[in-house]
């Protein structure tokens, strides 16, 4: 594991990705130049509040989105996955990029047994007899944890609760031992004590795996745990990202200071959270400059006209704010 | 489940005895009685109508009415008060002629609404699918008899065929080839025509039932595997967008007592619907009746079947 620094050649490299969804009310930027590296084995966190773009980031990744790819390239080992034809692409879902999402109470398929949808990736991937699949899919349960496994195969899934289901679409998606996962907010929809154990096998997995895996979440206090490098986004841009030390201790963002401030510290007993003023704009009424400029305690004269590239502070972590432009920041401005 | 079976059985029972006793009750209270159905009859003298009510037994107290219905249908003797001719025997005649018609329609709605329904909905907003919406909301307004006279002119016009009845007359003696395709286009005009609303009514719901499932995450899931196009639609989404016909399936079955009056009358088909309604405008109340009861039993053998066919297809259904 490579720690900050982005390896040489990444598995999946993310270049100026802009998607736009064509609505009644116009359209609509959902994602607007997002540059990302994950690494071969690498966790990186992608976190922002909702809406800002990362469920968008991940189904661009795997093509499966409802709006248009306007701009990037996405780069997965040495293909594009963008000049993939649609088949070629059906070889890499659910094989080489597995992907677990938010809703594990809808996210299986009501009539079908879990064996059975487990199975059928086995199958279609790994070209398994149908006995081999069940024998493997069983397998596969018990890994994630499901105690009577050869059972639990044959019910469906209104008989399992929300982790189970959980444990079991993280089963589905690691069945073909897929060079990245995608955890799209896996814990969201849980409750904490099992958002814990949920969090814990996926780490188990991935070192056992040895798989990448993004992870995407609405909450930093996730993120120390279990990523390497974290990404913090905002109204559909990376507004910074280095390593996990790099992000808690020298956070360079006012948006991501303002974000580690609202998480509650165990140690400060006397918790007083500070929640972030104001709303995030709608992605129609984004500023011509930094979107975060009306929610921000240090604006100055470039940041509502110019939009701020990312400033690198140390190797391996930048920040889009120019506060930390050498050019433009103020020098009475307090970096943290 | 057999549990439920027994328990569910008798019940509906029960309640079909009530339907029977409600609807003896309502066709007392409705006016007019059999015994004047032709009152201009310059034949038909004050003792006449007393012989005929006593031969009905028109004149007896509710309840023996009932329960003399009740045991003629039972032992299978009861007698029309049209001709005096036994119900059950006609009932039957009439029914072998409605099954074919009611198969051959059914069949024809079925399959052709799901192929309909369901690209319509893949191709949401598509040429093909606003043309069947423009299409299916014509049928849906216009009157099927209208359509119906439409199209015996032009069949009658262009293939010189007859079209009304059961076969043409004048054919008893013709070749058996000619015989059997004459009475395939004499049953299959009426179907189709009686076909068409039903098409354009369950085409909308596959449609609507269709793109219901095909936004729901289980859908996304199925397509982050890899698998194709066809098995997400086909084996993940149809299989959920299917369940709620299943239960339609059961409502189907009254159809065969009540027929389609309409299209019987158009085409002369001499079905059961027909059969009630010229029961209804005679006044053959033990006709009436006998039909009535079995349009009722059927319903509640078919919502029966429903739940049965529920509990199959839908796993998180239990019977208990
Ligand atoms: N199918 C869609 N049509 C229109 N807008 C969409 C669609 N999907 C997402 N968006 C918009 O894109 C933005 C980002 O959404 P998303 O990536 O789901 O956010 P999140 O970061 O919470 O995962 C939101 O403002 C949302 O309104
Ligand atoms: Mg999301």
């Amino acid at each position: 594991m490579s720690g900050a620094e982005p390896q040489a050649t990444p598995l999946l490299s993310i270049r100026g990705l802009r998607v736009d969804f064509a609505t009644d009310a116009g359209s609509v930027p959902a994602v607007r130049g997002v540059d990302l590296d994950i690494g071969i084995s690498e966790t990186v966190a992608l976190v922002g509040e909702s809406g800002c773009g990362k469920s968008v980031t991940a189904m661009s990744v795997m093509r499966l989105l409802t709006g248009r790819i306007s701009a990037g390239s996405i780069r997965f080992g040495n293909t594009e996955l963008q000049s993939l034809s649609e088949p070629e692409m059906r070889r890499i879902r659910g094989a080489q990029i597995g992907m677990v999402f938010q809703e594990p109470m809808t996210s299986l398929n009501p009539v079908l047994t879990i064996g059975k949808q487990i199975e059928e990736v086995l199958t279609l991937h790994q070209r398994l007899t149908s006995s081999a699949a069940r024998a493997h899919a069983v397998e596969l349960l018990k890994r994630v944890g499901i105690p009577s496994a050869e059972r639990r195969a044959s019910q469906y899934p209104h008989e399992l609760s929300g982790g189970m289901k959980q444990r079991v679409m993280i089963a589905m998606a690691i069945s073909c031992r897929p060079k990245l996962l995608i955890a799209d907010e896996p814990t969201t929809a849980l409750d904490v004590t099992i958002q814990a154990q949920i969090m814990d096998l996926l780490g188990s997995l991935q070192q056992e795996l040895g798989m990448a895996v993004l992870l995407i979440t609405h909450d930093l206090g996730v993120v120390a745990h279990f990523a390497e490098r974290v990404a913090v986004m905002y109204a559909g841009k990376i507004v910074e990202q280095g390593a996990v030390r790099d992000i808690f201790k020298r956070a360079a963002h006012p948006y991501t200071r303002a974000l580690l401030a609202a998480l509650p510290d165990p140690l400060r007993t006397a918790a007083r959270l500070e929640a972030i003023p104001g709303r995030v704009p709608l992605p129609r009424m984004l500023p011509a400059g930094c979107a975060f400029c009306a929610r921000c305690k240090h604006v100055f004269e470039p940041c509502p006209g110019v939009l701020p590239e990312l400033f690198p502070i140390a190797p391996g972590h930048s920040a889009a704010c120019f506060l930390h432009d050498p050019r433009r920041a103020p020098s009475n401005v307090p970096c943290q | 489940m057999w549990r439920f079976v027994l328990r569910t059985v008798l019940q509906r029972l029960l309640l079909l005895l009530l339907i029977s006793i409600i609807s003896h009750l309502v066709i007392h209270l409705a006016p007019g009685q059999p015994s004047e159905v032709d009152p201009m009859n310059p034949m038909m003298k004050a003792v006449d109508i007393a012989r005929i009510r006593a031969s009905f037994h028109l004149d007896d107290p509710f309840y023996l009415q009932y329960l003399h219905w009740m045991r003629d249908l039972v032992f299978g003797d009861l007698k029309s008060f049209r001709d005096g001719l036994p119900v059950l025997p006609k009932i039957w005649d009439r029914f072998l002629n409605s099954a074919p018609l009611f198969l051959l329609t059914t069949l024809i709605v079925w399959t052709a609404s799901f192929p309909t329904g369901i690209h319509a909905a893949l191709r949401r907003g598509s040429l093909y699918d606003r043309s069947t919406t423009l299409v299916a909301y014509t049928l849906i307004s216009v009157p099927g008899f209208f359509l119906s006279y439409l199209l015996i002119l032009f069949v009658v016009r262009t293939f010189h065929l007859p079209v009304i009845g059961q076969h043409t007359f004048g054919t008893e003696h013709a070749p058996l080839i000619v015989r059997f395709m004459d009475r395939i286009w004499h049953l299959a005009i009426p179907s189709i025509m009686a076909a068409l609303t039903g098409i354009a009514v369950l085409s909308r719901y596959v449609r609507a039932q269709m793109l219901e499932v095909i936004d729901q995450d289980y859908v996304r899931t199925a397509r982050a595997k890899g698998l194709d196009e066809d098995h997400v639609v086909y084996g993940h989404a149809l299989r959920n967008a299917l369940l709620p016909f299943v239960t339609m399936f059961g409502f189907l079955l009254p159809g065969l007592i009540s027929g389609s009056v309409i299209f019987e009358q158009i085409f002369a088909w001499p079905g059961l619907g027909l059969l009630g309604y010229e029961a209804i405008l005679a006044r053959d109340f033990p006709m009436i009746l006998t039909l009535n009861f079995m349009a009722a039993a059927l319903t509640l053998f078919g919502i029966l079947l429903s739940d049965i066919l529920y509990a199959v297809v839908d796993p998180r259904i239990r019977l208990e």
